[in-house]
């Protein structure tokens, strides 16, 4: 195909490269150099204290892995089997909402339910027993991961349940199969393929965790490395610490991805809600008693929270949360990081994609080169070095040149905005391809290029999937808190962060108050990413013009 | 509006070499200006890269494409002569039928008073007036064809490529849009070269036909004496394998 020799596009590719690999390199850079300096120091470092941490990290995070999933498997397999459940629909609407509120806001709703004060203890002592449960440390941190991952893990593994062919639920029902031969031989062979990526995703998310061990953590007992990061470079100002910690993450994080590779991802379904597969079996009364009281304690699990959160943030006074100058300051500096963050997320996601669809259409029959790899690679390159390892590594190599802390600002916006690049490079990159191989040959042909192609055929079709891509990373951004709490101070003052402030002076009424406003901004602003996505969904399948 | 007296283009491949994968792919041919030529072949043997080839969207690896005797071998696909009509997407999905056609006047859709006129007449033509405000979505399968037809005939190029461009229509509608393939032809006197999969066609519009198998053009010759019981045995295997396979 003919086209512009001079383009834009891989230029503008290589300054998106440029700009992650330098975030993520100079961080890294920064460490190193930081190890050597102080090498002694930096070594000796690695202490006891610093296994039981690491021991720590992987066991809470396996044992937040095996829960889910095994809790998962006969969820999604009630879910399926009972397809026409009365709000079965209602149910996995809800089992998106987990992913999308901040950690900082479940944790709230966590503690509303378990916590000392919460409706399990208000429970027990109404019956008269006196032993209070207490949520602080493991118990606490593994309640969170569930309550996270749980929905996750339930929504892929229906999704690929549904992938089962509807001839085999009529053959098992004509053969007669008995519920666990079904199980045995349908199921779980689909189960088994999917299984590998789902726990393995859920592993990696629940090691790099930050927000949720570090508020139901309990003290150094119940602590992981990120939050130990945190912990030394805030409180303690332990560079060399904080240095041994970072590389020990990292290495955890490399290990683990490379052993996430060879597992395979699992099958995602997107934000779209698959509807049925019809089953044919008639099922017994108490296979449905058995499923329908796993998708109660499973619908309760997640519910309780989330309407905890809504019922003490109700119950906060709201009125004179939004009289506090301090409140709608933070509210104003979250939506404008946030919104620059998002803008910053979009420019560098929309220069990879259109990059690598440049190099991928030119070389045609040809393999991919080195340089759309590395576009390849680039999207993904902050699930390698999480954003704690990189506010770390600045933190640390900007202390020589400024004030870490008046960094603040532009570590949020940078970090939040790599933060959501894998995501917004996965929203937009489908969009764009599809609309390029429909477009490509067309354009050629009629002689539309360059500023007129933008104008009149890219950007009408790109406007949508932005908006949505914008939406969704503006939300991570504003329930963030990873790189706020190690840069915070109070000249920048973010939502979040000043939920964390109030939580930690014990004012919980504010506290939830905050949640509140929290969690409806970034729920409208998902809402409206979840609208849009279905409708391009919708769009798509309707024309092939 | 301006009219559209056209005289077709030839067409010559010479020694045509393209490498499409595994499969090396060499083409002759001497198409006669506003003939109609049909090309069929089972699937995989080339078909729609020749069309690539002539209209630019594949370059060879060797050997030239000459159009009325000038050399193209060279031009992009929007410098040829030559409009073509895929199977699919063949129209901007965001834009009506008016600016769909519009593109083919001018690539920025700033058209000028006569280009409107010229829009709008062809439009009448291929049937679809009062539907200049639809967007593709809102018409059938055929109508889009027709949208496409239109924007070849406003840009007003010697030489029409259809790749299939009807295979998705039901047999009524394939008829219909061949009867006003047929009518352009006559008017227009373009060269029409189609991709299908339907001998009869060929038949229908009484063209020449290209038989094409393993990227090789096998056999060529008037349409009624190839398709008929003393045609090559190539082409009768074909069609009797086509006929047992529906």
């Amino acid at each position: 195909m003919q086209m512009a020799a001079h383009s834009m596009k891989p230029l503008a590719g290589a300054l998106a490269l440029t700009f992650l690999a330098t975030l993520a390199g100079g961080s890294l850079l920064s460490l190193v150099v930081e190890a050597f300096r102080g090498s002694t120091e930096g070594f000796a470092a690695f202490d006891s204290y610093l296994w039981r941490i690491a021991r720590f990290t992987i066991l809470q995070a396996l044992l937040s892995m095996v829960l889910s999933v095994g809790f998962a498997i006969p969820l999604a397999r009630a879910l399926h089997a009972q397809q026409n459940f009365a709000g079965r629909a209602m149910i996995l609407r809800l089992f998106a909402l987990p992913l999308a509120l901040p950690a900082l806001v479940a944790v709230l709703g966590i503690t509303s339910i378990y916590g000392r004060n919460g409706l399990i203890a208000a429970i027990f002592s109404w019956l008269g027993l006196d032993n209070v449960p207490d949520i602080y440390g493991l118990t606490g941190i593994l309640v969170a991961h569930v309550f996270f991952n749980l929905p996750l893990a339930t929504r892929l593994l229906l999704s690929s349940l549904d992938s089962i062919p509807e001839d085999y639920w009529k053959l098992s029902s004509q053969l007669g199969m008995g519920n666990w031969t079904q199980f045995k031989l349908i199921e779980w062979p689909v189960i088994l393929r999917n299984i590998s990526g789902v726990a393995g995703l859920i592993f990696m998310l629940c090691i790099t965790s930050f927000t949720v061990v570090l508020t139901l953590g309990g003290g150094p007992r119940a602590t992981t490395l990120e939050v130990a990061i945190y912990q030394s470079l805030h409180f303690d100002f332990d560079i060399a610490r904080a240095v041994s910690l970072t590389l020990l993450q990292l290495c955890l994080t490399v290990a683990i991805l490379s052993l996430l590779s060879l597992a395979g991802r699992p099958t995602e379904e997107g934000f779209s809600i698959r509807t049925t597969t019809r089953r044919f079996d008639a099922s017994s009364s108490a296979s449905r008693a058995w499923n329908t009281s796993v998708i109660l304690i499973g619908f309760l699990f997640i519910a309780l929270p989330i309407s905890g959160t809504v019922l003490s943030g109700l119950s906060a006074d709201l009125v004179r949360l939004m009289s506090e100058a301090t409140v709608w300051r933070a509210i104003v500096t979250s939506l404008v990081l946030a919104s620059l963050a998002a803008t910053l997320s979009l420019a560098v996601s929309l220069s990879l994609v259109v990059a690598r669809e440049f190099s991928a259409t030119k070389r045609r029959y040809a393999k991919a080169g080195i340089f759309e790899r590395s576009l390849d690679l680039g999207a993904s390159l902050i699930m390698v070095v999480p954003p704690i390892i990189i506010g770390a590594g600045w933190f640390i190599l900007s202390r020589h040149f400024v004030d870490p802390f008046s960094l603040a600002p532009f570590m949020v916006i940078f970090v939040n905005a790599a933060m959501a690049v894998p995501f917004t490079f996965r929203i937009l990159r489908p969009s764009w391809d599809t609309a390029a191989s429909r477009h490509n040959q067309l354009c050629a042909q009629l002689g539309i290029t360059g500023w007129n192609r933008m104008k009149i055929i890219d950007w009408p079709v790109l406007t949508r999937p932005l908006g949505i891509a914008f939406a969704f990373a503006m939300a991570l951004s504003l329930g963030d808190l990873g790189t706020i709490a190690l840069f915070g101070n109070d000249s920048v003052l973010t939502l979040p962060y000043l939920l964390l402030q109030r939580m930690g002076s014990y004012r919980t009424d504010d506290a939830a108050g905050l949640a509140l406003i929290l969690a409806a901004l970034c729920l409208i602003l998902m809402v409206i990413a979840d609208r849009g996505a279905n409708r391009l969904i919708r769009r798509d399948s309707n024309n092939n013009g | 509006m301006v009219k559209p007296v056209l005289n077709g283009m030839s067409i010559r491949l010479d020694a045509v070499r393209f490498d499409y994968g595994e499969m090396a792919m060499h083409f002759d041919a001497s198409i006669e200006a506003s003939s109609i030529t049909a090309i069929i072949g089972p699937s995989g043997s080339g078909k729609s890269t020749l069309l690539n080839l002539i209209a630019g969207f594949e370059k060879p690896a060797s050997g030239a494409i000459q159009i009325d005797d000038v050399d193209v071998t060279d031009l992009p696909p929007s410098l040829r002569p030559v409009s073509m009509a895929f199977q699919d997407n063949n129209l901007f999905a965001h834009l009506d039928v008016t600016s769909n056609v519009g593109l083919g006047r001018k690539p920025d859709l700033k058209l000028d008073p006569a280009d409107i006129k010229s829009v709008q007449t062809a439009i009448q033509k291929v049937g679809l007036a009062g539907k200049e405000a639809r967007k593709p979505d809102a018409l059938s399968g055929g109508e889009r064809q027709r949208v496409a037809i239109a924007r070849a005939l406003v840009r007003n190029r010697p030489v029409l490529l259809l790749d299939e461009a009807f295979a998705s229509l039901g047999p009524a509608l394939r008829h219909e849009m061949l009867g006003l393939v047929a009518d352009l032809h006559r008017e227009t006197g373009m060269t029409i070269i189609m991709v299908t999969h339907h001998p009869d066609d060929a038949l229908r519009l009484s063209s020449a036909l290209l038989f094409l198998e393993n990227g090789r053009i096998v056999a060529s010759g008037p349409a009624k004496d190839l398709l008929s019981d003393r045609g090559p045995a190539l082409l009768r295997n074909y069609l009797g394998s086509k006929e047992s396979g529906l």
